[in-house]
């Protein structure tokens, strides 16, 4: 929202591909940001959580008596007092109609079902008083049985809602041979049994924190006419509504704004009982409250994400080319199913077949409830997952034929004269060219030399080994089709509105309905702008995140802004010019036909007469002189709904050293080599790149959300949750390929969410490939020292023993055992 | 309540404070210095890193109390005359931040890193911002930043 420097002299013509300084820095880099715990109104109250020590308990009774003689505390609110008032907290998408969904308060009325739930709440005078005070807030609980395993959820020995009957939430399936897209996988599986090759493989994905480093604060303030609530969230305009339609405010009374807010991940795309909290407190008090959690808070009640188990079963003919592709899955949903929840496994399932050519296609997907923090969305949600079973797998093939793990997707991935190309979960990917990324980044690496390396150290008995991984990946991302997500049973649509506002002056006020916080939309909208209504970059403000002014959006997840969010800019900015065209033709006394709009001039064609926008708008401004049947005015707003998925892709290659004498992995070199299309800024698409595959690296190495046996998460600090430091990385080589989207007018594809999709299996892929010699097929994620120098000291004396495949269990042996 | 004398981006304030008061809080709830901002509660996270006396703290780390009698500069008092701190410019010329969240803190201890060792290698700079984290960066580029500042290749 600041003045940015001069261009510097020899700035290309074109924005777009320039990598432009962002706008949004100068405010974060001198302290001037409005995050929202820095809101202070006058009068205001503060708030703090009572939360349940217990995982899973009947609340017998609660003693406020002591809290509220406290100094300073205005009152304590039970979820008994409010239970009425309070609604239940949203699901968005229930993933079919016979969805089992328990009602989620936002404070527990009678019972709690994860440790960390709120149980009540003080309101004081200070954050340090309401703190003091809900120490004193006397609880008393009857424990019951806790489900924390989600095998053990599965066969409903105890039940995480005793009132529901069951764990499970709901069975979702997708299978080629029913819905057209393929043949059927269970002929292709009993065909690779007899004559070919079958993979069968069981992964873990670990529970992951999203862990954005501003933790969550609220601030509602019930003065005015609107009720205004400050959130840090990624989605306004959801919040909003929801509020709205749960708590029976009427939606024109309500007010949302997200101001600077400090990153998300997805964990901050939910609509949270903090949320609710505040403006219940707030208008119960009539005074504007706060609340700011900890960062304890934050690992313990900010949603999850992951925590699934998934068994592949690979169809192959014995040369490798892949005939079928079987996925059973168990997702963990934690105590909830959140806004989106039950969800996220099923954005993984069109994802599963990866950029290959399989002919048969069954994806199965279970959803349990346990006794857990609830989990939703998280960094590329579903798809990471989903990339993660199938780069491995195809890394088993390729040590089953006996080929390097990139002669083995060669021969079955999607060439690039084969695009669009319709896969068999039913998706058209529109453009790409995975040999020519597979290319680059083979160069990049030093690919063959690498493996020269590596093959010197195996035969030396080198005790550090040499690893080499690769993830060749797409993904399906800017959500969504509306009609898409309407076909899944989704609870909106998936457009994405903008509205320009052309000021007398030429300046240009952009308004997006999508929601950054730390992505950089205000410098690569304008960039956008720049271009197409030929304004200078610096004339264009971006606002966003306040629905009083940008009252219509669907916000930011799903790499959606730039594809979805980034084409409703174009095409307002279209409407903007066909609206300035008459005015400017009128004013110039010319036809509209021989009018042509260039570099921000609309000229008379074949002659020297014209006018440049800024000028248009003045004169609309002014309305003096303008045609009768014309209002004065040339904004222009439009609503764009996506006619697909946005399918970025690329060529991730990992090579780490593992010391098989301590477990220790270093990372030696890192190349990724991503197709996003259209690339409007590369210094922000690079830092995309840069963070996404950091976190990838984080999910395969360090982090992990640990319970202890009754339902404790013990990793609810920084000291225990292992988010990386920079100590622990290396600088990472990045390049791109360029495959325009046919989808969209800037020809861009989502970049958010490809990093942390693409480089988990990659590193993963790494380390097994430097310990498969001694028989090893598989570390559990996070893969710490301990888990690596296990695996090789349980293998045998240096490989002569591999073990590891013989304790493979045969998935036949639980067939019909999880459905 | 504790009478403290405390220098703040060369502003001097004298307050009464609860011993308890952290530091970090009296910066942002008494002085409205919410340039520097709270990310955990273990002192594990670095985003409240100040200087006090010219040297990094974590202000999270240390009760206002302990400011007595000091001199404490924040991410708020780095830029003189409009004119950006060398490490500010190079966190912005280097795409060194995307929520901004941890860049007051990063800044900061980068600023007290180059002041110990003017020409770090990258594993020393690496392992000088150990104890700041940032989740969007990947820390790439912060660490190019803090190798751009220390070669005055900023504009």
């Amino acid at each position: 929202m600041t003045a940015t420097e001069e261009l510097p002299a020899a700035a290309p013509v074109r924005e777009i591909g320039n990598a432009r300084f962002r706008k949004e820095d100068q405010r974060l880099i001198t302290g001037r940001t409005k995050w929202t715990d820095n809101i202070q109104l006058t009068g205001m109250l503060h708030l703090a959580m009572v939360r349940s020590p217990f995982a899973h308990a009947t609340i017998t009774n609660i003693d406020t008596s002591e809290a509220k003689a406290a100094p300073n505390v205005v009152t304590v609110v039970t979820g008994a007092e409010v239970a009425e008032e309070q609604g239940g907290l949203p699901t968005v998408w229930a993933i079919n109609t016979e969805q089992k969904s328990p009602v989620h308060p936002s404070i527990a009325v009678d019972r709690v079902a994860f440790a960390g739930e709120i149980v009540a709440v003080v309101i004081a005078r200070s954050a340090a008083e309401a703190r003091d005070a809900a120490e004193l807030v006397d609880v008393d609980y009857e424990e019951l049985p806790a489900v924390l395993d989600l095998k053990k959820a599965a066969t409903d020995e105890a039940l995480t809602h005793p009132d529901l009957g069951t764990n499970k939430s709901a069975f979702w399936q997708l299978d080629s041979e029913a819905a057209g897209t393929g043949v059927s996988v269970d002929d292709a599986i009993a065909e690779a049994r007899d004559n070919g090759i079958l993979i069968e493989r069981e992964y873990r994905q670990q529970r992951l924190i999203p862990a954005f480093m501003e933790p969550r604060s609220f601030v509602c303030d019930p003065t005015g006419e609107q009720l205004t609530l400050w959130s840090s969230t990624q989605v306004p305009h959801i919040v909003k509504f929801f509020i709205s339609a749960a708590m029976g405010i009427p939606e024109q009374k309500m007010r949302v704004i997200a101001p600077d807010v400090g990153g998300g991940f997805g964990g901050k795309l939910q609509v949270t009982p903090e949320d609710f909290i505040a403006v219940l407190c707030a208008r119960r008090t009539g005074k504007p409250c706060k609340y700011t959690e900890t960062r304890s808070e934050s690992l313990m009640t900010g949603h999850h994400g992951r925590d699934q188990w998934q068994q592949m079963t690979l169809a192959a003919k014995a040369d490798g080319t892949v005939t079928g592709l079987k996925v059973e899955l168990m997702c963990d949903l934690g105590a909830y199913a959140g806004l989106v929840g039950g969800g996220v496994p099923i954005l993984g399932a069109f994802m599963y077949n990866g950029i290959y050519k399989f002919p048969a296609y069954q994806f199965n997907c279970n959803n349990y409830y346990t006794n857990k923090t609830w989990v939703d969305a998280y960094r590329g949600a579903g798809r990471p997952e989903a990339t993660y079973a199938i780069e491995r797998v195809m890394d088993e093939l390729a040590a089953e034929v006996g080929v390097d793990p990139l002669v083995i997707r060669e021969r079955n991935w999607v060439t690039h004269e084969e695009f669009p190309f319709s896969s068999v979960a039913g998706m058209v990917y529109d453009s790409g060219n995975y040999e020519a990324a597979t290319e680059k980044a083979k160069q990049m690496f030093g690919y063959d030399e690498l493996r020269a390396e590596q093959q010197r150290r195996r035969e030396s008995k080198d005790p550090v080994q040499l690893g080499i991984g690769v993830s060749t990946f797409t993904e399906m991302c800017g959500l969504a089709p509306s009609r898409v997500l309407g076909s899944l049973n989704y609870g909106a649509g998936g457009w994405e509105h903008s509205s320009i506002r052309m000021l007398p002056t030429g300046k240009v006020e952009v308004i997006t309905g999508v929601s950054p916080h730390g992505q950089g939309h205000e410098t690569a909208w304008s960039q956008i702008i720049a271009d197409r209504l030929g304004v200078p970059f610096d004339d264009v403000e971006v606002l966003h995140g306040d629905t009083q002014v940008s009252h219509k959006g669907l916000d930011t997840y799903g790499s959606r802004s730039l594809v979805v969010g980034g084409q409703a800019v174009v095409m307002a900015a279209n409407k903007v010019i066909e609206k300035a065209k008459p005015i400017a033709a009128y004013l110039l006394e010319a036809s509209v036909d021989d009018l042509e709009f260039k570099d921000g001039r609309f000229q008379v064609a074949g002659t020297d007469k014209g006018m440049a926008m800024g000028e248009v708008a003045m004169a609309a401004f002014a309305a003096h002189d303008l045609p009768d049947d014309l209002e004065p005015g040339i904004d222009a707003e439009a609503t764009f709904d996506p006619v697909s998925f946005s399918y970025p892709h690329g060529t991730h290659l990992c090579a780490l050293e593992v010391d098989t004498e301590t477990g220790g992995i270093k990372m030696r070199k890192y190349v990724a080599v991503d197709d996003v299309g259209v690339i409007v800024n590369p210094a922000i698409v690079e830092g995309q790149v840069h963070g996404g595959v950091m976190q990838g690296i984080a999910q395969a190495l360090f982090e992990e959300a640990v319970y202890d046996d009754v339902g404790t998460l013990v990793s609810a600090s920084f000291v225990d949750y292992l988010v990386p430091t920079a100590a622990d990385t290396i600088n990472f080589d990045t390049e791109h390929t360029e495959s325009p989207a046919t989808t969209n007018d800037l020809g861009t594809k989502g970049v958010g969410e490809a990093g942390a999709i693409a480089s988990t299996p990659a590193v993963v892929n790494a380390v097994v490939d430097a310990l498969r010699q001694f028989g090893i097929n598989d570390v559990q994620m996070p893969c710490t020292p301990e888990r690596v120098w296990k695996a090789i000291n349980s293998a045998g004396p240096k490989g002569d023993d591999p073990t590891e495949q013989a304790a493979m269990p045969h998935f036949d042996e639980n067939e019909g055992g999880v459905q | 309540m504790t009478l403290i004398n405390v220098t703040v981006d060369e502003t001097a304030y004298s307050d009464d404070v609860e011993p308890r008061m952290l530091l970090v809080h009296y910066l942002r709830e008494r002085l409205g210095k919410t340039g520097t901002v709270v990310g955990c509660d273990t002192s594990n996270c670095g985003a409240c890193t100040v200087h006090l006396d010219g040297r990094s703290v974590k202000s999270c780390n240390m009760l206002a109390v302990q400011a007595d009698g000091h001199e404490v500069t924040t991410v708020e008092g780095l830029a003189k005359n409009g004119e950006l701190h060398p490490m500010q410019k190079a966190f912005h010329e280097c795409h060194a931040l995307q929520c901004g969240f941890c860049t007051p803190g990063m800044i900061m201890q980068s600023i007290d890193l180059l002041n110990e060792n003017p020409d770090p290698s990258e594993e020393e700079i690496r392992s000088g911002l150990e104890g700041n984290l940032c989740r969007c960066t990947g820390y790439h580029n912060i660490v190019k930043a803090v190798q751009s500042a220390a070669t005055g290749a900023t504009s």
